[in-house]
């Protein structure tokens, strides 16, 4: 280590397309600062590779400031690595120790096909939000917000579950690769509000169903979800999720 | 709109099954372990052998035998079901996983403490539910309490049984809690307190199953 900064060893998972089989490649860090993200030491690691000619490692990123859900990276056996309530981005390299040998790997899931490296497609994500995660809304002039009364404490778990980027770790973590923290949190959070109430019951059904037909694994309690979720989206939801479904099953 | 069917397919709905199942398995264990304990009164085992005697004769009881054999069948073909739909959803597993970060090494392994629980079942069966079975197609008295003892003469058997109560205090130690939350019971308040009663419930019952045998192998009971 020479002016604090480090130099690590990464093995990372390369995969050309969703179909071909990938495999390990370990590269040198070096000189990477400690104040640098994750992202920004990989884009240090790129920039060499592109200067020997060779292929630069994929990997999703957008806002790099947590709140996108684009940055997808499981580090060292956990999604976003080993800090909690915090994504890929805003993991720095202080969590870390010089010589430190990093495998990086995608989210793991048949319902998350590989597109390159560490880029997954979650476009599933977005069939099940096109499922049920709708309100609907009458045209013409916007009304005054506060002219609808909601109790504080609704408003607060609707909060809380509305804070979700859908970025996938709840799936990358889960032994099962289940999706229900995710749809859980979709679910609650219209549920819990009078603007949700028009579809409240075909919305669970139907999310549910496209959860299942796009091939996510099945939820067992072991709350990893919940530990690994960047936003701190509580299984309470899951359980409001059950409520709901059982509800509107016997409607 | 009748929506009844999703109440038992899908993910939602099979996880249902597994809770409902599960409970009334618990449900019968607390029976199991109510009659169990009588040998604790130290009767020569007069109490035990009543209870089995009427466990093993009583028309009611007899019907409710097919439904825990049901209920445990349902359970067992259920999570075969989901462990399979679950292992597709990840063809291809992670070379490192932290999982020990993130959850219990027993709620990772329902499967297997399951499996265990179920090759103890079959065990526990020949040695005592087969037997009186026996008795009971050729119209004989069968002694259960002396049935226990000569099963329990051996320490390998009572190896085999401590084995299978730990498997079944880590199965409930999850399957309890697991099932309230599945079947949507999970509020601030009452949550810790049913993984409190869980917990609670998971020694006890176990600490019970597991006397039985020691006791009868080292001849603390008369």
């Amino acid at each position: 280590m020479s002016n604090g900064t480090m130099n690590l060893t990464l093995k990372v998972w390369r995969q050309n397309n969703a179909t071909e089989r990938g495999r390990f490649e370990t590269y040198n860090a070096q000189n990477i600062s400690p104040d640098m993200s994750f992202l920004e030491m990989i884009d240090v690691v790129n920039e060499h590779l592109i200067q020997e000619g060779k292929d630069p490692i994929a990997f999703d990123h957008d806002c790099r400031e947590g709140i996108c859900g684009m940055c997808s990276m499981y580090i060292n056996g956990r999604p976003h690595g080993p800090k909690q309530g915090v994504t890929t981005c805003q993991l720095h390299m202080r969590s870390f120790k010089n010589g430190d040998t990093i495998v990086v790997e995608p989210w793991r899931s048949a319902a998350f096909p590989v597109i390159k490296d560490l880029a997954v497609n979650r476009s599933s994500f977005d069939r099940i939000m096109s499922a049920g995660g709708f309100i609907s809304v009458n045209t013409g002039n916007a009304k005054d917000a506060n002219t609808i009364l909601i109790p504080k404490d609704d408003a607060d778990l609707a909060f809380d579950a509305a804070a979700c980027i859908g970025c996938g770790a709840c799936v990358a973590a889960c032994k099962n690769a289940s999706a229900m923290l995710f749809v859980s949190a979709k679910v609650s959070q219209l549920a819990l509000l009078p603007q949700g109430q028009v579809e409240r019951q075909a919305r669970v059904l139907n999310m549910v169903k496209q959860m299942d037909a796009e091939g996510f694994g099945n939820c067992t309690n072991t709350g990893a979800c919940e530990a690994e979720c960047p936003k701190g989206i509580s299984i309470e939801n899951i359980a409001r999720m059950n409520r709901e479904y059982l509800k509107a099953s016997m409607d | 709109m009748a929506q009844y069917k999703s109440l038992f397919s899908g993910s939602v709905g099979q996880k249902f099954t597994m809770g409902l199942t599960g409970l009334f398995l618990i449900l019968f264990l607390i029976v199991h372990v109510s009659l169990n304990s009588l040998i604790f009164l130290n009767d020569g085992g007069a109490s035990f052998n009543a209870g089995a005697h009427f466990m093993s004769h009583n028309p009611l009881i007899r019907v409710l035998e097919i439904g825990l054999f049901a209920g445990l069948i349902i359970h067992i073909v259920q999570a075969l079901r989901l462990t399979l739909k679950n292992k597709k959803a990840r063809p291809l597993d992670y070379a490192v996983n932290g999982g020990k970060f993130n959850s219990t090494w027993y709620s990772r392994s329902m499967g297997i403490l399951g499996s265990l629980l179920l090759l103890f079942l079959i065990i526990h069966l020949a040695n005592f539910w087969l037997p009186t079975k026996q008795a009971l197609i050729k119209n004989t008295e069968h002694n259960t309490y002396t049935n226990l003892k000569q099963v329990f003469e051996k320490g390998y058997i009572v190896a085999l049984y401590l084995l299978g109560v730990a498997s079944l205090f880590y199965h409930l130690l999850h399957g309890f809690q697991s099932a309230f939350q599945t079947l949507g019971l999970n509020h601030k308040r009452y949550t810790p307190l049913i993984r409190k009663a869980g917990f609670g419930f998971s020694v006890l019952v176990c600490a019970l199953f597991a006397a039985m045998p020691i006791a009868l192998h080292f001849n603390i009971l008369d």
